[in-house]
Protein backbone atom coordinates (compact mmCIF):
# COMPACT_ATOMS: atom_id res chain seq x y z
CA UNK A 1 0.00 0.00 0.00
CA UNK A 2 1.44 3.40 -0.78
CA UNK A 3 1.57 5.95 2.02
CA UNK A 4 -0.68 9.26 1.23
CA UNK A 5 0.56 12.54 0.88
CA UNK A 6 2.32 14.24 4.67
CA UNK A 7 -0.64 17.30 4.02
CA UNK A 8 -3.39 14.25 3.82
CA UNK A 9 -1.86 12.60 6.97
CA UNK A 10 -1.75 16.02 9.08
CA UNK A 11 -5.39 16.06 8.47
CA UNK A 12 -6.20 13.39 8.91
CA UNK A 13 -4.36 13.44 12.34
CA UNK A 14 -6.33 16.73 13.41
CA UNK A 15 -9.59 15.24 12.51
CA UNK A 16 -8.99 12.58 14.41
CA UNK A 17 -7.32 14.28 17.49
CA UNK A 18 -10.04 17.02 17.24
CA UNK A 19 -13.03 14.06 17.20
CA UNK A 20 -11.43 12.45 20.02
CA UNK A 21 -11.53 15.85 22.34
CA UNK A 22 -14.61 16.60 21.01
CA UNK A 23 -16.11 12.88 22.48
CA UNK A 24 -14.86 13.61 25.97
CA UNK A 25 -15.78 17.24 25.76
CA UNK A 26 -16.42 16.79 29.38
CA UNK A 27 -12.66 16.51 30.05
CA UNK A 28 -11.60 19.23 27.85
CA UNK A 29 -13.28 21.74 29.63
CA UNK A 30 -11.31 21.03 33.02
CA UNK A 31 -8.30 23.59 32.51
CA UNK A 32 -11.18 26.32 32.25
CA UNK A 33 -12.54 25.40 35.30
CA UNK A 34 -9.20 25.24 37.01
CA UNK A 35 -8.21 28.50 35.86
CA UNK A 36 -12.03 30.23 36.81
CA UNK A 37 -11.43 28.85 40.55
CA UNK A 38 -8.04 30.04 41.05
CA UNK A 39 -8.38 33.28 39.90
CA UNK A 40 -11.85 33.51 41.60
CA UNK A 41 -10.04 32.10 44.98
CA UNK A 42 -7.96 35.23 45.13
CA UNK A 43 -10.68 37.99 45.78
CA UNK A 44 -11.48 36.24 48.98
CA UNK A 45 -7.54 35.73 50.43
CA UNK A 46 -6.79 39.19 49.18
CA UNK A 47 -10.16 41.01 50.67
CA UNK A 48 -12.51 42.72 47.43
CA UNK A 49 -10.82 46.21 47.40
CA UNK A 50 -10.69 46.93 43.40
CA UNK A 51 -7.13 48.13 44.21
CA UNK A 52 -5.74 45.73 45.33
CA UNK A 53 -7.37 43.04 42.93
CA UNK A 54 -6.13 45.76 40.02
CA UNK A 55 -2.69 45.48 40.97
CA UNK A 56 -2.39 41.62 41.00
CA UNK A 57 -4.95 41.11 38.27
CA UNK A 58 -2.69 40.83 35.05
CA UNK A 59 -0.16 38.69 36.71
CA UNK A 60 -2.84 36.24 38.14
CA UNK A 61 -4.50 36.02 35.36
CA UNK A 62 -1.07 34.37 33.92
CA UNK A 63 -0.38 31.98 36.51
CA UNK A 64 -3.83 30.41 36.22
CA UNK A 65 -3.39 30.25 32.55
CA UNK A 66 -0.06 28.55 32.71
CA UNK A 67 -1.15 26.45 35.64
CA UNK A 68 -3.88 25.52 33.99
CA UNK A 69 -2.26 24.59 30.67
CA UNK A 70 0.20 22.89 32.57
CA UNK A 71 -2.67 20.53 34.37
CA UNK A 72 -3.45 19.48 30.36
CA UNK A 73 -0.25 19.19 29.43
CA UNK A 74 0.44 15.66 30.84
CA UNK A 75 -2.41 14.33 28.90
CA UNK A 76 -0.86 15.66 25.56
CA UNK A 77 0.49 11.79 24.68
CA UNK A 78 -0.97 9.69 27.32
CA UNK A 79 -3.73 8.01 25.05
CA UNK A 80 -1.35 7.63 22.07
CA UNK A 81 0.70 6.35 24.16
CA UNK A 82 -1.20 3.77 25.92
CA UNK A 83 -3.15 2.78 22.64
CA UNK A 84 0.01 2.36 20.79
CA UNK A 85 -0.63 5.27 18.63
CA UNK A 86 2.31 7.20 19.11
CA UNK A 87 4.60 4.32 17.96
CA UNK A 88 2.35 4.09 14.90
CA UNK A 89 3.05 7.84 14.47
CA UNK A 90 7.10 7.43 14.84
CA UNK A 91 6.87 4.53 12.48
CA UNK A 92 4.96 6.21 9.98
CA UNK A 93 7.10 7.36 6.74
CA UNK A 94 6.23 11.09 7.45
CA UNK A 95 7.81 13.68 9.11
CA UNK A 96 7.40 12.90 13.28
CA UNK A 97 7.97 16.79 13.68
CA UNK A 98 5.16 17.89 11.23
CA UNK A 99 2.64 15.21 13.15
CA UNK A 100 3.23 16.44 16.44
CA UNK A 101 3.05 19.89 15.85
CA UNK A 102 -0.43 19.04 14.68
CA UNK A 103 -0.77 17.21 17.81
CA UNK A 104 0.54 20.76 19.95
CA UNK A 105 -1.55 22.48 17.97
CA UNK A 106 -4.85 20.66 18.91
CA UNK A 107 -3.60 20.91 22.30
CA UNK A 108 -3.74 25.01 22.16
CA UNK A 109 -6.82 25.32 20.06
CA UNK A 110 -8.59 23.05 22.86
CA UNK A 111 -7.19 24.72 25.83
CA UNK A 112 -5.31 27.89 25.63
CA UNK A 113 -7.87 29.35 23.00
CA UNK A 114 -10.80 28.33 25.12
CA UNK A 115 -8.72 30.22 28.29
CA UNK A 116 -8.02 33.10 25.74
CA UNK A 117 -11.94 33.39 25.29
CA UNK A 118 -12.30 33.36 28.94
CA UNK A 119 -9.54 36.18 29.69
CA UNK A 120 -12.05 38.98 29.97
CA UNK A 121 -14.44 37.13 31.91
CA UNK A 122 -11.05 36.59 34.49
CA UNK A 123 -10.43 40.04 34.00
CA UNK A 124 -13.27 41.45 34.66
CA UNK A 125 -13.49 39.64 38.31
CA UNK A 126 -10.07 41.18 38.97
CA UNK A 127 -10.99 44.93 37.82
CA UNK A 128 -8.45 44.67 35.19
CA UNK A 129 -8.74 48.11 33.73
CA UNK A 130 -10.77 48.15 30.17
CA UNK A 131 -7.59 49.61 28.25
CA UNK A 132 -5.13 46.76 29.40
CA UNK A 133 -7.54 43.89 28.27
CA UNK A 134 -6.28 44.24 24.21
CA UNK A 135 -2.73 44.00 25.61
CA UNK A 136 -3.69 41.01 28.22
CA UNK A 137 -5.49 39.03 24.84
CA UNK A 138 -2.52 39.83 22.75
CA UNK A 139 0.80 38.68 25.15
CA UNK A 140 -2.01 35.48 25.92
CA UNK A 141 -2.11 34.63 22.48
CA UNK A 142 1.49 34.66 21.68
CA UNK A 143 2.23 33.32 25.27
CA UNK A 144 -0.21 30.67 25.28
CA UNK A 145 1.58 28.74 21.90
CA UNK A 146 5.16 29.03 23.67
CA UNK A 147 3.51 27.14 26.52
CA UNK A 148 1.98 24.40 24.72
CA UNK A 149 5.70 24.05 22.30
CA UNK A 150 8.20 23.91 24.96
CA UNK A 151 5.85 22.26 27.02
CA UNK A 152 5.53 19.31 24.35
CA UNK A 153 9.20 18.86 24.19
CA UNK A 154 9.25 18.15 28.69
CA UNK A 155 6.21 15.79 27.74
CA UNK A 156 8.16 13.98 25.16
CA UNK A 157 11.12 13.89 27.36
CA UNK A 158 8.71 12.10 30.01
CA UNK A 159 6.72 10.10 28.03
CA UNK A 160 7.71 6.78 29.07
CA UNK A 161 7.15 7.33 32.48
CA UNK A 162 3.94 5.84 34.21
CA UNK A 163 3.72 8.72 36.85
CA UNK A 164 5.09 12.33 35.85
CA UNK A 165 3.31 14.66 37.37
CA UNK A 166 5.84 16.46 39.76
CA UNK A 167 8.68 15.96 37.68
CA UNK A 168 7.21 17.69 34.23
CA UNK A 169 5.89 20.55 36.39
CA UNK A 170 9.69 21.06 37.44
CA UNK A 171 11.00 20.49 34.05
CA UNK A 172 8.61 23.09 32.31
CA UNK A 173 8.84 25.92 35.28
CA UNK A 174 12.20 27.24 34.35
CA UNK A 175 11.74 27.03 30.77
CA UNK A 176 8.49 28.69 31.04
CA UNK A 177 9.55 31.54 33.26
CA UNK A 178 10.74 33.87 30.41
CA UNK A 179 7.55 33.48 28.93
CA UNK A 180 5.85 34.25 32.35
CA UNK A 181 7.96 37.68 32.97
CA UNK A 182 7.72 39.16 29.79
CA UNK A 183 4.01 38.20 29.54
CA UNK A 184 3.08 39.67 32.90
CA UNK A 185 5.45 42.35 32.60
CA UNK A 186 3.64 43.63 29.07
CA UNK A 187 0.83 43.89 31.04
CA UNK A 188 1.82 45.47 33.67
CA UNK A 189 3.87 48.14 31.58
CA UNK A 190 0.57 48.84 29.67
CA UNK A 191 -1.27 48.98 32.98
CA UNK A 192 1.32 51.74 34.38
CA UNK A 193 1.44 53.49 31.41
CA UNK A 194 4.67 52.69 30.08
CA UNK A 195 5.50 51.53 26.75
CA UNK A 196 4.97 47.69 26.13
CA UNK A 197 6.16 47.24 22.67
CA UNK A 198 9.96 45.72 23.67
CA UNK A 199 8.02 42.40 25.63
CA UNK A 200 5.73 41.70 23.39
CA UNK A 201 8.19 41.87 20.47
CA UNK A 202 10.70 39.60 22.09
CA UNK A 203 8.02 37.33 23.05
CA UNK A 204 6.78 37.62 18.71
CA UNK A 205 10.65 36.29 18.24
CA UNK A 206 10.41 34.00 20.56
CA UNK A 207 7.58 32.20 19.57
CA UNK A 208 8.93 32.21 16.25
CA UNK A 209 11.74 30.73 16.64
CA UNK A 210 9.96 28.20 19.00
CA UNK A 211 7.55 26.89 16.38
CA UNK A 212 10.37 26.05 13.91
CA UNK A 213 12.37 24.14 16.50
CA UNK A 214 9.74 22.65 19.04
CA UNK A 215 8.39 20.25 16.97
CA UNK A 216 11.90 19.26 16.08
CA UNK A 217 13.00 18.76 19.45
CA UNK A 218 9.91 17.41 20.56
CA UNK A 219 10.49 14.73 17.64
CA UNK A 220 14.10 14.65 19.03
CA UNK A 221 12.89 13.83 23.16
CA UNK A 222 10.12 10.97 22.10
CA UNK A 223 12.91 9.00 19.79
CA UNK A 224 14.91 9.31 22.87
CA UNK A 225 12.47 8.03 25.68
CA UNK A 226 10.73 5.20 23.19
CA UNK A 227 13.47 3.51 22.57
CA UNK B 1 41.51 36.25 67.95
CA UNK B 2 37.93 37.07 69.07
CA UNK B 3 38.20 40.19 67.12
CA UNK B 4 38.77 37.86 64.24
CA UNK B 5 35.99 36.08 64.84
CA UNK B 6 33.78 38.68 65.43
CA UNK B 7 34.53 40.16 61.46
CA UNK B 8 32.97 43.73 62.84
CA UNK B 9 29.66 42.58 63.64
CA UNK B 10 29.33 40.11 60.74
CA UNK B 11 31.03 37.06 62.00
CA UNK B 12 27.31 34.98 62.26
CA UNK B 13 26.83 35.76 58.49
CA UNK B 14 30.19 35.59 57.32
CA UNK B 15 31.30 32.17 59.38
CA UNK B 16 27.61 30.26 58.50
CA UNK B 17 28.09 31.24 54.60
CA UNK B 18 31.81 29.63 54.80
CA UNK B 19 29.95 26.80 57.18
CA UNK B 20 27.59 26.15 54.38
CA UNK B 21 30.31 26.52 51.32
CA UNK B 22 32.69 23.66 53.30
CA UNK B 23 29.16 21.26 54.56
CA UNK B 24 28.09 21.23 50.95
CA UNK B 25 31.61 20.38 49.21
CA UNK B 26 32.45 17.85 51.76
CA UNK B 27 29.42 16.28 51.21
CA UNK B 28 29.62 16.44 47.93
CA UNK B 29 32.75 14.85 47.70
CA UNK B 30 31.84 11.97 50.34
CA UNK B 31 29.03 10.55 47.96
CA UNK B 32 30.58 9.73 45.21
CA UNK B 33 33.10 7.69 47.56
CA UNK B 34 29.81 6.11 49.25
CA UNK B 35 28.53 5.39 45.58
CA UNK B 36 31.44 3.26 44.66
CA UNK B 37 32.03 0.99 47.62
CA UNK B 38 28.15 0.36 47.75
CA UNK B 39 28.01 -0.54 44.07
CA UNK B 40 31.21 -2.82 44.12
CA UNK B 41 29.66 -4.22 47.66
CA UNK B 42 26.62 -5.14 45.23
CA UNK B 43 28.82 -6.54 42.86
CA UNK B 44 30.42 -8.78 44.70
CA UNK B 45 27.63 -9.70 46.31
CA UNK B 46 26.17 -11.15 43.23
CA UNK B 47 29.44 -12.54 42.41
CA UNK B 48 29.35 -14.91 45.43
CA UNK B 49 25.48 -15.61 44.88
CA UNK B 50 26.30 -16.20 41.35
CA UNK B 51 29.63 -18.89 42.59
CA UNK B 52 27.48 -20.77 45.09
CA UNK B 53 25.03 -21.14 42.67
CA UNK B 54 27.27 -22.75 39.98
CA UNK B 55 28.70 -24.78 42.65
CA UNK B 56 25.57 -25.67 43.84
CA UNK B 57 24.08 -27.44 40.25
CA UNK B 58 27.79 -28.70 39.77
CA UNK B 59 27.06 -31.21 42.96
CA UNK B 60 23.88 -31.95 42.02
CA UNK B 61 24.51 -32.97 38.61
CA UNK B 62 25.39 -36.42 39.16
CA UNK B 63 22.62 -36.75 41.37
CA UNK B 64 20.26 -35.91 38.72
CA UNK B 65 21.66 -38.16 36.20
CA UNK B 66 21.38 -41.07 38.51
CA UNK B 67 17.95 -42.49 37.86
CA UNK B 68 19.02 -42.74 33.88
CA UNK B 69 21.84 -44.26 34.46
CA UNK C 1 45.04 7.71 12.36
CA UNK C 2 46.55 10.71 14.38
CA UNK C 3 47.55 9.90 17.47
CA UNK C 4 46.10 12.52 19.31
CA UNK C 5 42.22 10.92 17.53
CA UNK C 6 43.82 7.56 19.09
CA UNK C 7 44.39 8.93 22.39
CA UNK C 8 40.84 10.60 22.41
CA UNK C 9 38.89 7.18 21.12
CA UNK C 10 41.16 5.53 24.23
CA UNK C 11 39.80 7.71 26.43
CA UNK C 12 36.44 6.87 25.84
CA UNK C 13 36.94 3.15 27.11
CA UNK C 14 35.56 2.83 30.40
CA UNK C 15 38.32 1.06 31.54
CA UNK C 16 41.06 3.02 30.56
CA UNK C 17 39.41 6.03 31.76
CA UNK C 18 39.15 4.38 35.07
CA UNK C 19 42.38 4.39 35.73
CA UNK C 20 43.34 7.43 34.32
CA UNK C 21 41.13 9.26 36.30
CA UNK C 22 42.13 7.28 39.38
CA UNK C 23 45.70 8.42 38.79
CA UNK C 24 44.66 11.89 38.50
CA UNK C 25 42.12 12.24 40.57
CA UNK C 26 43.93 12.60 44.58
CA UNK C 27 46.54 15.05 43.22
CA UNK C 28 43.72 16.97 41.86
CA UNK C 29 41.86 17.17 45.61
CA UNK C 30 45.08 17.77 46.95
CA UNK C 31 45.51 20.85 44.48
CA UNK C 32 42.06 22.16 45.24
CA UNK C 33 42.55 21.75 48.76
CA UNK C 34 46.01 24.07 48.63
CA UNK C 35 44.75 26.46 46.17
CA UNK C 36 41.23 26.42 48.43
CA UNK C 37 43.11 27.09 51.68
CA UNK C 38 45.51 29.76 50.18
CA UNK C 39 42.78 31.82 48.75
CA UNK C 40 40.79 31.63 52.18
CA UNK C 41 43.82 32.73 54.23
CA UNK C 42 44.04 35.60 51.79
CA UNK C 43 40.38 36.32 51.75
CA UNK C 44 39.87 35.99 55.33
CA UNK C 45 43.46 37.46 56.91
CA UNK C 46 44.99 39.26 54.13
CA UNK C 47 42.32 41.35 52.38
CA UNK C 48 41.66 44.54 54.01
CA UNK C 49 38.33 45.26 55.02
CA UNK C 50 35.77 47.03 52.47
CA UNK C 51 35.47 50.77 53.17
CA UNK C 52 31.43 50.51 52.65
CA UNK C 53 30.74 46.73 53.60
CA UNK C 54 33.27 45.93 56.22
CA UNK C 55 33.83 42.74 56.99
CA UNK C 56 30.73 41.02 55.50
CA UNK C 57 32.28 41.34 51.67
CA UNK C 58 34.26 38.72 52.85
CA UNK C 59 31.94 35.99 52.03
CA UNK C 60 32.77 36.91 48.54
CA UNK C 61 35.18 34.74 48.37
CA UNK C 62 32.57 31.58 48.89
CA UNK C 63 29.84 33.24 47.10
CA UNK C 64 31.45 34.70 43.93
CA UNK C 65 33.31 31.78 43.00
CA UNK C 66 30.51 29.31 43.68
CA UNK C 67 27.99 31.79 40.83
CA UNK C 68 30.67 31.29 38.62
CA UNK C 69 30.58 27.56 38.97
CA UNK C 70 27.23 27.40 38.49
CA UNK C 71 27.22 28.72 35.04
CA UNK C 72 31.01 26.88 34.18
CA UNK C 73 29.66 23.50 35.48
CA UNK C 74 25.79 24.23 33.19
CA UNK C 75 27.93 24.82 30.30
CA UNK C 76 30.77 22.07 30.81
CA UNK C 77 27.30 19.80 31.07
CA UNK C 78 26.37 20.59 28.16
CA UNK C 79 28.69 20.49 26.18
CA UNK C 80 29.09 16.61 27.39
CA UNK C 81 25.15 16.31 26.67
CA UNK C 82 25.34 17.77 23.38
CA UNK C 83 28.46 15.13 22.15
CA UNK C 84 26.35 12.38 24.12
CA UNK C 85 23.47 13.14 22.10
CA UNK C 86 25.43 13.67 18.91
CA UNK C 87 28.34 11.18 18.54
CA UNK C 88 26.85 8.80 21.50
CA UNK C 89 29.89 8.76 23.15
CA UNK C 90 28.99 6.79 26.61
CA UNK C 91 31.50 8.36 28.30
CA UNK C 92 30.40 11.65 27.86
CA UNK C 93 27.05 10.88 28.95
CA UNK C 94 28.55 9.82 32.01
CA UNK C 95 30.50 13.41 32.58
CA UNK C 96 27.34 15.01 31.83
CA UNK C 97 25.15 13.50 34.60
CA UNK C 98 27.85 13.57 37.20
CA UNK C 99 28.51 16.88 36.49
CA UNK C 100 24.73 17.82 37.78
CA UNK C 101 24.74 17.42 41.15
CA UNK C 102 28.01 19.33 41.90
CA UNK C 103 26.76 22.46 39.72
CA UNK C 104 23.36 22.12 41.74
CA UNK C 105 25.69 21.95 44.96
CA UNK C 106 27.52 24.64 43.93
CA UNK C 107 24.08 26.57 42.94
CA UNK C 108 22.92 25.82 46.74
CA UNK C 109 26.04 27.74 47.99
CA UNK C 110 25.56 30.59 45.70
CA UNK C 111 21.96 30.72 46.66
CA UNK C 112 22.25 30.48 50.56
CA UNK C 113 25.44 32.75 50.82
CA UNK C 114 23.71 35.51 48.75
CA UNK C 115 20.45 35.17 51.04
CA UNK C 116 23.42 35.23 54.32
CA UNK C 117 24.96 38.21 52.54
CA UNK C 118 21.58 40.00 51.56
CA UNK C 119 20.69 39.82 55.15
CA UNK C 120 23.34 42.57 56.37
CA UNK C 121 23.32 44.61 53.24
CA UNK C 122 19.81 44.33 52.33
CA UNK C 123 18.21 43.70 55.37
CA UNK C 124 15.69 41.14 53.83
CA UNK C 125 17.06 37.11 53.47
CA UNK C 126 15.87 37.44 50.15
CA UNK C 127 14.95 39.73 47.17
CA UNK C 128 13.49 39.25 43.85
CA UNK C 129 16.42 40.62 41.79
CA UNK C 130 17.81 39.64 38.68
CA UNK C 131 20.73 37.22 39.83
CA UNK C 132 19.30 35.79 42.80
CA UNK C 133 16.36 35.38 40.96
CA UNK C 134 17.96 33.51 37.83
CA UNK C 135 20.12 31.45 40.17
CA UNK C 136 16.89 29.92 41.21
CA UNK C 137 16.01 29.12 38.09
CA UNK C 138 19.40 27.46 37.32
CA UNK C 139 18.85 25.70 40.59
CA UNK C 140 15.42 23.68 39.30
CA UNK C 141 17.13 23.74 35.88
CA UNK C 142 19.32 21.38 37.39
CA UNK C 143 17.53 19.72 39.46
CA UNK C 144 15.16 18.94 36.52
CA UNK C 145 17.49 17.08 34.88
CA UNK C 146 18.66 15.14 38.09
CA UNK C 147 15.06 14.23 38.30
CA UNK C 148 14.93 13.17 34.89
CA UNK C 149 17.88 11.24 35.05
CA UNK C 150 16.71 9.51 37.76
CA UNK C 151 13.04 9.03 37.14
CA UNK C 152 14.06 6.58 33.99
CA UNK C 153 15.17 2.98 34.57
CA UNK C 154 17.05 2.58 31.64
CA UNK C 155 20.44 4.84 32.44
CA UNK C 156 21.89 4.88 29.38
CA UNK C 157 18.11 5.98 28.02
CA UNK C 158 17.85 8.49 31.23
CA UNK C 159 21.26 9.92 30.52
CA UNK C 160 19.97 10.70 26.96
CA UNK C 161 17.08 12.54 28.11
CA UNK C 162 18.57 14.45 30.39
CA UNK C 163 20.93 15.29 28.43
CA UNK C 164 18.42 16.78 26.09
CA UNK C 165 16.46 18.35 28.58
CA UNK C 166 20.17 20.36 29.83
CA UNK C 167 20.85 21.46 25.83
CA UNK C 168 17.19 23.02 26.21
CA UNK C 169 18.40 24.53 29.39
CA UNK C 170 21.19 26.45 27.96
CA UNK C 171 18.59 28.36 25.73
CA UNK C 172 17.56 29.67 29.51
CA UNK C 173 21.45 30.70 30.23
CA UNK C 174 22.12 33.38 28.29
CA UNK C 175 19.18 34.72 30.54
CA UNK C 176 20.40 34.09 33.44
CA UNK C 177 23.87 35.77 32.30
CA UNK C 178 22.34 38.99 31.06
CA UNK C 179 19.34 39.47 33.20
CA UNK C 180 22.34 41.45 34.68
CA UNK C 181 21.67 43.60 32.39
CA UNK C 182 17.95 43.28 31.38
CA UNK C 183 17.14 44.20 34.98
CA UNK C 184 19.10 46.64 37.46
CA UNK C 185 18.00 46.57 41.13
CA UNK C 186 19.31 45.93 44.52
CA UNK C 187 21.93 43.45 43.88
CA UNK C 188 25.63 45.40 43.07
CA UNK C 189 26.41 45.79 39.19
CA UNK C 190 29.45 43.40 38.06
CA UNK C 191 32.74 44.69 39.48
CA UNK C 192 35.29 41.42 38.67
CA UNK C 193 36.18 41.06 35.32
CA UNK C 194 38.91 39.24 34.15
CA UNK C 195 39.79 41.28 31.33
CA UNK C 196 40.64 45.16 31.39
CA UNK C 197 39.93 46.93 34.38
CA UNK C 198 38.85 45.97 37.79
CA UNK C 199 37.30 47.94 40.01
CA UNK C 200 38.30 46.21 43.28
CA UNK C 201 41.81 46.63 45.00
CA UNK C 202 44.26 43.48 43.90
CA UNK C 203 44.90 42.95 47.56
CA UNK C 204 40.79 41.71 47.53
CA UNK C 205 41.10 40.23 43.67
CA UNK C 206 43.85 37.97 44.16
CA UNK C 207 42.35 35.73 46.77
CA UNK C 208 39.30 35.59 44.76
CA UNK C 209 40.80 34.56 41.59
CA UNK C 210 42.54 32.09 43.62
CA UNK C 211 39.19 30.28 45.17
CA UNK C 212 37.52 30.36 41.23
CA UNK C 213 40.62 28.36 40.64
CA UNK C 214 40.35 26.27 43.72
CA UNK C 215 36.44 25.43 42.89
CA UNK C 216 37.33 24.72 39.56
CA UNK C 217 40.03 22.27 40.30
CA UNK C 218 37.74 21.04 42.79
CA UNK C 219 34.88 20.58 40.01
CA UNK C 220 37.13 18.35 38.13
CA UNK C 221 38.33 15.81 40.93
CA UNK C 222 34.12 15.60 41.89
CA UNK C 223 33.80 15.25 38.22
CA UNK C 224 36.22 12.37 38.41
CA UNK C 225 35.09 10.60 41.31
CA UNK C 226 31.53 10.56 40.38
CA UNK C 227 32.01 9.39 37.15
CA UNK C 228 34.18 6.34 38.24
CA UNK C 229 31.55 5.75 40.44
CA UNK C 230 29.09 5.80 37.60
CA UNK C 231 30.76 3.59 35.49
CA UNK C 232 31.23 1.25 37.77
CA UNK C 233 27.39 0.80 38.05
CA UNK C 234 26.91 1.37 34.44
CA UNK C 235 29.37 -1.22 33.05
CA UNK C 236 28.81 -4.03 36.51
CA UNK C 237 28.41 -6.89 33.88
CA UNK C 238 31.90 -6.44 32.48
CA UNK C 239 35.13 -8.38 33.68
CA UNK C 240 36.93 -5.33 34.33
CA UNK C 241 34.27 -4.51 36.54
CA UNK C 242 34.22 -7.51 38.35
CA UNK C 243 38.00 -7.72 38.81
CA UNK C 244 37.99 -4.65 40.64
CA UNK C 245 34.94 -5.61 43.01
CA UNK C 246 36.90 -9.35 43.80
CA UNK C 247 39.85 -6.94 44.89
CA UNK C 248 37.86 -4.90 46.97
CA UNK C 249 35.97 -7.59 48.78
CA UNK C 250 39.43 -9.68 49.46
CA UNK C 251 40.91 -6.66 50.76
CA UNK C 252 38.38 -5.92 52.56
CA UNK C 253 38.15 -9.24 54.00
CA UNK C 254 41.50 -8.99 55.26
CA UNK C 255 41.07 -5.97 56.77
CA UNK C 256 38.61 -7.63 58.74
CA UNK C 257 39.77 -10.95 59.73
Amino acid sequence: MKPGTTSAACAALLRRDLALIWRRRGDALNPLLFAVIVVALFPFALGPEAQVLERIAAGTIFVAVLLASLLSLDNLFRSDLDDGSLEQLVLSPHPLSLLLACKIAVHWLTTALPLIAIAPLLSVFLHLPDTVLPVLLGTLALATPLLSLIGAICVALTAGMRRSGMLLTLIVLPLIVPVLIFGAGACNAAQAGLPYGAPLLWLGAWLTLALVLAPLATAAALKISLT
Amino acid sequence: MAEFFHMGGYGAYVWAAYAVFAIVLVADALTPLWQRRRTLHDIAARLRRESTRDGARKNRAPTTQDPTA
Amino acid sequence: MNPLVLWFHKLGSPPYFYRLAGRFQPWLYALALITGAVGLYGGLFIAPADYQQGDSFRMIYVHVPCAWMSLFVYVFMAANAFVALVWRIKLSETLAMASAPIGAAFTFITLVTGSLWGKPMWGTWWTWDARLTSELVLLFLYLGVIGLYHAIEDTRQAARAAAFLALIGVVNLPIVHYSVVWWNTLHQAQTVSLMGQSKISSSMLWPLLTMAFATHVYFFASLLARSRAALLALESGKDWVREIALRESAQEARAHG
